[in-house]
């Protein structure tokens, strides 16, 4: 047998740190990406990574990124590959500088780090406020460097369209379109790398994500049998800008910095927000969190936002009163200005008003799919995962494995801030060494996939192509993607009831059978792009099933999934000891009893079917339920 | 509130090699619209003010916060970032055209791979010896040359400065501003300088840095405010001792 060879689909940090690790290991790589990979997602990531370092004098230990990210994750994560990243985080920091990567300095010239939500340390390390274009640049680098060498080849402007699977199951390759020609290709392989990121457009335009986060090749590889896992929970993140075309992030980091979230007191208030005397300003991420204060976790502050906004009614700006002032006016100019240079740009450019002497107008957007792909992991002996096992990473289709954004397996029921640079390089970095220790153990003389495998499929592949040239309905999919975002927007938010999820379940099937009858517009076969829009779309439908289903089936209130009917509240003023605060603690563990499992769904024809599986609990039990007040 | 439509003149080409044409349309819309924004309803239904209708306009976008450098295009004459031209403050009709000097795939889709071969040819990168861990990380770097060399890593490959370039093209072998940037960033790294000659040898060679015109535009146009002409100041000076080294040999 020759070389093995590997296919990678994403060049985003995930995808990028996985090419790395294998093509160093001396296994050719191609590297599949729909534009060129530095464009990838990675690069909207701003506030910074997690690295344990203790180099701020507050004792700060690995230990307590663990549990900072197991309790912010409401104990969902699998434990051992949570406790494996926050230990390696400081070498991947490490290595990151090597690369050239430009984090900022303290004054001695080492590296910087900052405070972020859900934790009580400064433990991020940041690039002024665009650390992920800079880890990405890092890698990209790197990556080209191999290529210049003949380790890796890119196909950029190539979409992949489906898995190519021999008569055991086994994934032995990809068939992916060329964006320019529409040619329809097979590509064989011994094992393949899905790094495809997230699926925020599934609420489009009301998401931080960029326009090809749509979900469509992870949702591709549920189709043909790989677990989805968690899909129910999706973060929103607090703070966003408003917009019509997309709502931009405005990093945690700027409230990690010391920007204060609040709304005038009274309602209605509409005088300039400078002119509001201090008294009658409500700083309710304060009042509500003493503890963490503006830096509570994600899932936390943005439902309180709404609870602000929508219950209280103190929302702020003309179309409904839906938004919150984030404060940095009374901070440093120039301070904030080199530590958040770029965020402060995009406020600048795309709202006309600088944040050092206004407060931003900001809301929730949807930002981060918790849930992903389901991979497996090997527990070694220390409690961690072992290394190199083929097992990492690996999705319960032999040879396809996935990490980054699209798979499942670091942040549970809410992500903290600066973990996903993190959890994509980190698993990047891990799937790679996996596929290595896969390749290695592949028997010698396994025979070549039947070549009427790839044929059949290539074949499939042209057949839809050409059934969606040739459709001429009243729909175009640039409508019905609209009215996906909406709906998920509406009924799949931030609260959820399950009246509602269930009316979204017919409404998405309605919405695939608007799409069956659309039609594309255009029937160039050259660059067609309403072509694959329309193929990702049908994929972005399926998904947002699967997120549905599990949210419909989840009755509890998780991190990011959040069913008022089901909440049990923290009774107030009551602390550990007092006997109201044990009588709430027995009813969560009851409803932990019940519900502190891993959502698994597989494809059916007749739709996602779901079961559960236990979470590995072994690091740090659940015995302290989330608090930040 | 009827909003004044957008009055839009966009120069369309259906492949690599046939003729560009122009079509006018007119879109009701929002004066908050940005480029890509107002692309993107334009789709929805893409009728132009003839009334004829047309297939969708092709072109490329991915972050929508001028941070992908995807969306690049000529907007009333200047290359720039798409996301970030706000409609309110654009003189209307807005010409919209593809990036110049790059070949067009589609209407304003280009082919800008000759930055990434730059990039290759001024090996924009730092040799490390894996990515694994090695206990150590790099140098320290000083906060003032950090912020130096921030500003370089800042570059997103749009390639607004290579459009803006008159040296650049298809007629030439010039690198153009993008890539020398970076080779001048890789420079200053504490272990990236180890291949310094090397990236100064690649830029005293045919294409490289003697093509520089010195018209500026680039650093005119560049959207992230990248000093583009002080780097090729830089490396003008780094190759002239290059050269004396080559010359005399090192001390």
């Amino acid at each position: 047998m020759s070389t093995p060879n590997v296919i990678v689909i994403g060049g985003g940090l995930g995808g990028l740190w996985a090419t790395l690790r294998i093509a160093d290991a001396g296994f050719p790589v191609t590297l599949f990406s729909l534009f060129e990979v530095k464009r990838s997602h990675s690069v909207c990531a701003q506030g910074g990574i997690n690295a344990v370092l203790d180099t701020k004098g507050q004792h700060d230990s690995i230990r307590q990124h663990i549990i900072d990210t197991i309790k912010g994750g409401e104990y969902l994560a699998n434990q051992p590959p949570v406790k494996a990243m926050c230990e390696d985080a400081p070498g991947l920091i490490r290595t990151f500088e090597r690369m050239g990567v430009t984090f900022s300095r303290t004054p001695e010239g080492l590296l910087d780090q900052r405070l972020f939500g859900g934790v009580k340390n400064k433990r991020t390390c940041f690039a002024g406020a665009s650390t992920g274009q800079q880890l990405l640049y890092g890698v990209d680098q790197q990556v080209r460097r191999l290529e210049s060498e003949g380790k890796v080849v890119k196909h950029e402007w190539w979409e992949f369209l489906s898995l190519l699977l021999d008569a055991d199951g086994v994934c032995r390759g990809i068939v992916a379109m060329e964006l320019r020609s529409l040619e329809v290709r097979a590509f064989a392989a011994d094992a393949v790398v899905v790094a495809s990121g997230g699926m925020g457009q599934l609420y489009a335009p009301k998401s931080t994500t960029s326009t090809n986060s749509t979900g469509a090749a992870a949702s591709r590889c549920y189709r043909q049998g790989a677990w989805m896992a968690n899909a129910e929970f999706f973060q929103f993140h607090p703070t966003a800008m408003m917009g019509h075309d997309k709502n931009r992030l405005m990093s945690e980091a700027a409230r990690g910095e010391g920007g204060r979230i609040w709304v005038p007191k009274t309602p209605g208030d509409r005088r300039p927000p400078k002119t509001i005397p201090e008294a009658e300003r409500f700083y309710f991420l304060e009042e509500f969190f003493p503890a963490y204060g503006n830096t509570v976790a994600r899932d936390e502050a943005a439902r309180a936002i709404w609870t602000v906004t929508r219950q209280m009614g103190l929302g702020i700006g003309a179309d409904g009163g839906d938004r919150v002032y984030l404060d940095l006016t009374h901070l440093d100019p120039a301070f904030i200005g080199s530590r958040l240079g770029a965020i402060l740009e995009i406020y600048r450019k795309f709202a006309g008003v600088d944040p050092m002497t206004e407060p931003m107008e900001i809301f929730p957007a949807a930002h981060y799919g918790m849930g992903g792909l389901w991979v497996d992991f090997e527990r070694s002996a220390d409690g961690g995962i072992q290394p190199d096992s083929p097992r990492n990473h690996a999705t319960n289709i032999p040879g396809l494995y996935a990490c980054g954004e699209c798979d499942y397996a670091y942040h549970g029921a809410n992500r903290l801030g600066a973990n996903s640079l993190l959890s994509a390089s980190y698993s990047g970095r891990v799937a790679g060494e996996s596929v290595v220790s896969y390749l290695k153990g592949l028997a010698s003389d396994r025979g070549a996939l039947a070549p009427a495998i790839p044929q059949a499929e290539v074949a499939r592949q042209k057949a839809i192509n050409t059934e969606l040239m040739r459709a001429e309905g009243a729909d175009t999919p640039y409508l019905i993607q609209k009215d996906l975002g909406a709906l998920m927007t509406a009924k799949v938010g931030v609260v959820r009831s399950n009246p509602e999820l269930e009316s979204a379940l017919g409404e998405l099937q309605m919405l695939q059978e608007r799409l069956s009858k659309a039609r594309l517009g255009e029937s160039s076969t050259w660059a067609n792009q309403s072509l694959a829009f329309a193929r990702q779309l049908r994929d972005m439908i399926e998904l947002a099933a699967v997120v549905t289903k599990g949210a419909l089936a989840r009755d509890e209130c998780r991190g990011a999934h959040y069913k008022p009917a089901f909440h049990i509240p923290i009774p107030e003023g009551t602390f550990a000891g007092d006997p109201e605060f044990e009588a709430y603690r027995n009813r969560w563990y009851a409803n932990n009893a019940q519900w502190l499992k891993t959502t698994i769904a597989e494809h059916t024809e007749d739709g996602p079917r779901l079961s559960y599986q236990e979470v590995d609990l072994s690091v740090y039990a659940p015995t302290e339920p989330r608090d930040y007040r | 509130m009827i909003e004044q439509p957008i009055r839009l003149h966009i120069r369309r080409q259906d492949r690599p090699d046939s003729a560009s044409y122009w079509q006018e349309f007119a879109i009701p819309g929002h004066p908050d619209h940005n480029i890509v924004s107002l692309l993107m309803a334009l789709r929805e239904n893409p009728v132009t003010i003839s009334g004829q209708r047309v297939d969708p306009v092709i072109w490329e976008h991915n972050c929508m916060e001028e941070v992908c450098g995807a969306c690049a295009m000529l907007i009333n004459g200047v290359p720039r970032p798409s996301c970030s031209a706000l409609v309110a403050e654009l003189e209307q009709p807005i010409r919209l055209e593809p990036l110049p000097r790059f070949p067009i795939v589609r209407d304003l889709l280009v082919d800008r791979s000759r930055i990434d071969q730059g990039l290759k040819q001024v090996k924009a990168w730092i040799k490390i010896d894996g990515v694994w861990d090695i206990h150590e990380g790099a140098p320290r770097i000083g906060p003032g040359e950090w912020a130096a060399n921030y500003l370089y890593s800042r570059c997103m490959s749009c390639g607004c400065c290579m459009a803006a370039c008159p040296q650049f093209g298809p007629h030439s072998a010039f690198l153009g501003p993008a890539p020398l940037a970076q080779a001048r960033l890789m420079n200053a790294h504490p272990t990236g300088r180890y291949d310094k000659t090397q990236r100064l040898h690649a830029i005293m060679a045919e294409g490289g840095l003697s093509d520089c015109g010195n018209a500026q535009n680039c650093v005119r146009v560049c959207p992230k405010e990248i000093p583009l002409t002080t780097a090729i100041g830089e490396l003008g000076r780094q190759t002239t001792v290059q050269m004396l080294k080559d010359i005399f040999g090192p001390r």
